[in-house]
């Protein structure tokens, strides 16, 4: 018998630690499929972020380095401007790159880092134990917002994919979600759209993937899913942001 | 090879790329400006990069970066830059990245100002950042030493894949001195199979990581660290003596106040004063073995420092009760005066009851 569905090559035969529901694993298989279609899985390095990611280092089968939190795009930095003609990309959550990493994100993004960006939008501090993101919803209870947030207190939602558009350094960002089969295709189409730009040397690439969080939502994973679909899309839509003229990749 | 003028901080920019450092990040911050003029114009010339960052937080980070694709890489700044650079550095540490970090120190705490000082010593020399670990600490005292001390930096990091920190002070930064370049430089970069440069490129998998979560495999790399910090503390520990011939009465200072000092020492020996001097040119490892040899035959120390007694608390430890240690310190960007040593000098040479 033919076998049509395997593991890919760049991830490791090893289990998540993901909670139930979690898509971080889905995030992960993606980003190591793309890495086996573009054949770099021996010239790509990673760089893992603190928060729940942090054992990317275990579950990816290429070379991985371990950043402080918030710092992997200036890390990735570092390793590119070493290496420029490796694959260098960054997998982030929205603690580390939206909040304590804004900086580091912003300022690659600023000037063109031939690097990718990989960001897990899931609104909510998964391992410190559920304490409100720079993501969390307008209304969203965490346990540092157990009334609900409250823009009066922590102000609002930060959109990343927006606050990029206007930068001539970045080439590619787009928003996307691993809710559904069909939003998986399209997360998987803009992964590598992103690898592909920084591959073409085009300049810097980010992918936001909306993602849950059922543990720290205080839902099951069916119910976490639908919870995105209703309420995470509407305050950030998918879509490509930022593209690079036709033709080019 | 004739002498050319150079300032201290040139001198250490020079002397990196000497070393065949070729990647510098960082933060404009006073009174290490002119490094990174320096470095701007010179790394280009030798196919270098210096790239200025977003903040000496984003430097730092940069440093880890270039460190783990092996390359040899610097950043240099000054207190609250350095400060910044703590977290960075702690990392660094943890996941055995050899990297060199420049201090040109400046008055503080807070923001403080732009003028001398030595006020980060328990900073560099005692860690500064979180967890277990120990830099390498060089302080030079000429800017002819600032020159050299870059090649011998970038060869302890690479032997000991650790931060090494190079530490001078505005003064010294700014200063021209002539400076003899040497000859031919051939640098010998040490293979690094351990770096993160792609799995084409080395065999199997290479990770740099400090997070250990489980904590008999973190303990386990702390054993790692402190034996590797045992063996530099055995092998590196390096100082300068001046006038020590039977001295009772012995100056310990580093950097430029070493040299205020050899100037106090050799008013003092005219004065029939045997009083003498020893530099600590590592900070850590401290020259303990060394200064706790001279203990029996000394009457009294004095460290001179420009802060308000930071070195004091390792000389103590070296002479361990067997001879006073006094200090004396000028502050806040304050240089201490020759006339003012010598009368330290002269005071403890009197018997000095009163201290």
């Amino acid at each position: 018998m033919k076998k049509v569905f395997s593991r890919p090559r760049s991830l490791k035969d090893v289990p998540f630690h993901y909670c139930p529901g979690c898509t971080h694993g889905v995030a992960h298989r993606l980003v190591a499929e793309v890495i086996d279609e573009l054949g770099i899985q021996d010239n790509v390095i990673g760089n893992a972020p603190v928060g729940c990611a942090v054992f990317t280092m275990d579950y990816f089968d290429f070379d991985m380095i371990s950043a402080a939190h918030g710092r992997a795009p200036a890390v990735a930095t570092g390793v590119k401007r070493v290496l420029p003609d490796r694959v260098v990309f960054t997998y982030q959550g929205d603690g580390d790159l939206a909040a304590i990493g804004t900086g580091e994100f912003v300022h690659a993004a600023v000037r063109g880092e031939k690097i990718t960006c990989i960001f897990i939008n899931n609104a909510v501090y998964g391992m410190t134990g559920g304490q409100m993101a720079p993501t969390t919803l307008l209304g969203q209870k965490t346990k540092t917002t157990p009334y609900g947030r409250d823009s009066e207190v922590n102000g609002y939602p930060i959109k990343v994919c927006e606050m990029l558009t206007p930068l001539d350094g970045a080439a590619y960002v787009a928003r996307v979600a691993v809710h559904s089969p069909k939003a998986i295709i399209q997360a998987k189409k803009a992964i590598k759209k992103a690898f592909q730009v920084q591959i073409n040397g085009l300049g810097f690439s980010l992918v936001e993937i909306l993602s849950t969080c059922p543990t720290n939502w205080g839902l099951t994973p069916l119910e976490a899913v639908k919870w995105l679909d209703e309420n995470m899309i509407p305050y950030f839509p998918l879509g490509e942001y930022k593209v690079p003229p036709a033709g080019v990749i | 090879m004739s002498k050319i003028l150079m300032k201290g901080n040139e001198a250490i920019g020079e002397g990196a790329v000497r070393a065949g450092c070729r990647y510098f990040f960082g933060y404009p911050i006073t009174p290490q400006s002119e490094l990174t003029h320096y470095l701007a114009k010179r790394l280009p010339e030798v196919g270098g990069l210096f790239l200025q960052a977003e903040s000496e937080v984003a430097s730092i980070n940069m440093v880890y970066g270039a460190a783990a694709a092996g390359a040899r890489v610097m950043t240099s700044s000054s207190g609250p830059g350095i400060s910044l650079m703590q977290e960075g550095l702690s990392f660094l540490a943890g996941s055995e990245l050899p990297s060199v970090v420049v201090n040109l120190m400046r008055g503080g705490p807070g923001l403080g100002n732009i003028a001398p000082s030595q006020s980060d010593y328990f900073q560099a020399a005692k860690g500064g950042g979180h967890g277990d670990y120990h830099m390498i600490v060089l302080a030079p005292n000429t800017v002819q030493e600032m020159l050299d001390t870059m090649g011998n930096a970038f060869d302890l990091a690479d032997k000991y894949r650790n931060p090494v920190m190079v530490m001078a002070d505005g003064v010294m930064g700014q200063m021209m001195e002539p400076v003899d370049l040497g000859g031919d430089v051939r640098v010998e970069i040490p293979p690094k199979s351990w770096a993160t440069t792609g799995m084409a490129h080395h065999a199997g998998k290479n990770v740099i990581n400090s997070c250990l979560v489980i904590p008999e495999e973190m303990e386990e790399l702390n054993l790692k660290l402190e034996k590797k910090y045992k063996e530099i503390s055995q092998k590196e520990q390096v100082c300068d003596e001046y006038m020590l011939e039977g001295a009772d009465i012995v100056l310990v200072a580093f950097g430029l106040v070493s040299r205020i000092c050899m100037s106090a020492v050799e008013k003092a020996r005219a004065m029939g004063i045997k009083a003498g001097l020893i530099r600590p040119v590592t900070l850590w490892p401290f020259p303990a073995g060394f200064i706790g040899k001279t203990a029996d035959k000394t009457r009294a120390y004095l460290t001179v420092e420009m802060n308000m007694g930071q070195m004091i608390e390792d000389v103590k430890l070296a002479v361990c009760g067997r001879a006073p240690v006094y200090h004396y310190g000028r502050l806040g960007g304050m240089v201490p005066d020759v006339r003012d040593v010598l009368a330290e000098i002269k005071n403890l040479h009197e018997g000095d009851a009163g201290r």
